[in-house]
């Protein structure tokens, strides 16, 4: 789960790490308490803001007035603006970036530091990101602090600075489970302090149960995978016009190719996982029924999961609500002959090979 | 031969009670396995399946000669299982749990290799040799024995490509199913090793996806170090970047873990690449 920035530097500000005073603001009533000039910045969960127009400085109540109704409900890449956040404008000498993410090849968890802060990282040329790695069973030592910030050519007084926000966000990263940790920049101020003007915290989704103290936020979803995520059925909306359910993450992703192969678009991704259990079928085929797909293509192999177990179910929720779509099926493994007798039984259409039923579906879809 | 697992490995079940350990337990002893003992906590003394069910792993060890466990419980207990497991002795860990936090995943990935032991998962369906033994969840009606490898990133897709292949008449040494999480243990790169030092392998099939770049890596690792064939599937070629496709490793982040840019590397180290599933069958067949 990503965090809202305001969000990421309530947690910084527990570990002990600086941030520019600032505050949530709503109205003009909110500006109290707060020294102008100051910055707005829309709280949105993507990055890109700033070019969209969702970071302004201001520089008295009157400007910022003008500037937080343009903020407020604005449209960044599809987000709308609820939240803003005002800060105090920081005393910028040097700009840094600094972060810990998930190696996946080590499996370890890597910092990566660069005196080129304040811009993209995508932009930073590779040669100037440095790296150090921290084995997770003994955590961060100071020779991984030495060897990283000794590359970034700090003074005596920054570094030790740095070293202090460094060994903290450590800390958070590794007791929030977090995917990511970024501070960018990691400001160095006019008089030697060292403060996160940006935060980018993702807790692992996995690891919520961990974290009573993080509310959920499901901004990045859209409200039928809402729905789905509360069912605890995986669910994904794309572009095209094919609901597409299958069990298991990768076979779905191997019928949404085939689909591209015929010219055929993927409108909803659903991931039956391992389950045969009717009620599960069911609460699926309503989801895929209020996605509105033109056509649905029901792609399973049935290992452990009988083929005829789910095909039951299937034929249940059809004849019981109706549908309004052709569903075309192919369906392989334990007990298939059962479950393909059921289908047709139920006026599905069933197809013997993916390519087969790829081609169906995509045809019948009429293309993208 | 086969990899990692053969007739001799003695498994103990972590969450042996739950209707997931009893189901599987039934079915491995059914494919062969040599399921010796199980552990629940606070349920010594009951039995599955005539297997005698310990309260924890050190005994089950010092009663069996249990080598090998197949973790079977919650994510939220799954760190502490595996940690259990490794420091009774415990040599070849197969993690089936999902959705176990990755710092959890990173640090008993870690011990796993301090203790100079296998671990196969998490979030994946176990490891099969064909004719020896099943540890894990893998059906085991679409196995047969025989001389391909295969090693998978998937669940259910390495089903449907192993089931393929056996209705092809071609059979498997070793089937291992890595996991679809970030944080694995075995890699592409280890079961390849050990298919490459197999002297009953002959051919070696990979499944991979999106996300990460364990394809890439792998395909490296061939071009220096694996002579017998090898065949590829990769499922996402159409996913959008930034969705998470189900599996959590499943993602294309910051451009990197495309589907292009596997095969792309794949068909560098002169590794056949599948356009559907079941093509590998077909691919594998005319090798053979």
């Amino acid at each position: 789960m990503k965090l809202f920035e305001y969000r990421g530097k309530e947690l910084f500000g527990k570990y002990g790490i600086a941030v520019p005073k600032g505050k949530l603001v709503k109205d003009e009533k909110d500006f109290s308490g707060l020294n102008f000039p100051l910055i707005l910045k829309a709280q949105v969960p993507i990055g890109g803001r700033g070019k969209a127009g969702g970071i302004k400085p201001v520089d008295n109540l009157k400007d910022a007035e003008k500037k937080l109704s343009q903020i407020l409900g604005m449209d960044i890449r599809g987000y709308t603006v609820g939240k803003v956040l005002a800060e105090e404008q920081a005393d910028i000498k040097n700009e840094l970036y600094l972060s810990i993410s998930l190696d996946r090849t080590k499996r370890m968890p890597c910092i990566m530091a660069s005196a080129k802060g304040g811009m993209d990282i995508e932009s930073v040329l590779d040669e100037e990101i440095f790296k150090e790695w921290v084995n997770p069973l003994i955590g961060i030592q100071l020779f991984n602090i030495r060897n990283i910030l000794s590359k970034l050519d700090l003074g005596r007084d920054e570094s030790k600075g740095a070293s202090k926000v460094l060994s903290k966000i450590y800390k958070l990263f590794r007791e929030y489970d977090c995917e990511l940790v970024e501070i960018n920049p990691l400001v160095i101020t006019g008089d030697g302090s060292v403060m996160a003007l940006d935060s980018k915290v993702i807790i692992n989704d996995d690891a919520m149960f961990r974290h009573p103290d993080i509310a959920p936020e499901l901004v990045e979803l859209t409200p039928l995978e809402k729905d789905a995520k509360e069912k605890g059925i995986a669910f994904i909306q794309l572009d095209g016009n094919i609901g597409v359910i299958a069990n298991g993450a990768g076979l779905t992703m191997a019928t949404l190719d085939a689909l591209t192969h015929f010219k055929g678009a993927g409108g909803v991704f659903l991931d039956l996982g391992g389950t045969d259990d009717p009620e599960k079928v069911k609460q699926a085929f309503e989801l895929m029924k209020k996605a509105k797909p033109k056509v649905i293509f029901l792609n399973l192999f049935g290992g452990i999961t009988k083929c005829d177990t789910v095909a039951k179910g299937v034929k249940a929720v059809i004849t019981k609500e109706g549908i309004d779509c052709p569903v075309i099926t192919r369906i392989k493994g334990m007990n298939e002959d059962a479950a393909k007798d059921i289908l047709k039984d139920a006026g599905l259409i069933t197809a013997t090979t993916l390519q087969d039923a790829a081609q169906q579906s995509s045809d019948l879809a009429g293309g993208a | 031969m086969s990899i990692f697992v053969d007739e001799k490995n003695k498994l103990v079940v972590q969450g042996a009670t739950g209707h997931q350990g009893v189901f599987h337990i039934g079915e491995m002893l059914g494919f062969g396995t040599k399921v010796v003992a199980g552990v629940t906590p606070g349920k010594a003394g009951q039995e599955v399946h005539n297997v005698p069910v310990f309260n924890n792993v050190g005994n089950a060890v010092n009663e069996t000669g249990a080598d090998t466990s197949l973790i079977l419980v919650p994510a939220r207990f799954a760190k502490d299982a595996v940690f259990e497991a490794l420091d009774a002795g415990i040599k070849t860990v197969v993690t089936i749990t999902e959705n176990i936090p990755f710092h959890d995943a990173m640090e008993f990935v870690h011990y796993a290799k301090y203790k100079d032991a296998i671990l196969i998962g998490p979030n994946c369906p176990g490891i099969a040799s064909p004719g020896k033994s099943k540890i894990g969840i893998l059906p085991g009606s679409i196995f047969l024995e025989g001389d391909v490898g295969v090693a998978s990133r998937s669940g259910t897709l390495t089903y449907e490509i192993v089931n393929s292949l056996k209705e092809k008449g071609i059979g498997q040494s070793t089937c291992v199913g890595l996991g679809g999480d970030p944080i694995i243990g075995t890699t592409f790169i280890d079961a390849l090793d050990a298919f490459e030092a197999d002297k009953e392998t002959k051919a070696i099939v990979l499944v991979g996806e999106i996300g990460g770049t364990a394809e890439e890596d792998a395909a490296e690792h061939i071009i220096e170090h694996i002579s017998k064939p090898v065949f590829a599937f990769i499922a996402g070629r159409t996913a959008p970047p930034g969705k998470r496709m189900g599996h959590a490793g499943a993602i294309i982040a910051r451009g990197k873990g495309t589907a292009e840019s596997k095969i792309k590397a794949f068909e560098k180290a002169n590794v056949k690449v599948a356009k559907f599933p079941t093509d590998i069958a077909d691919q594998v067949e005319k090798y053979s």
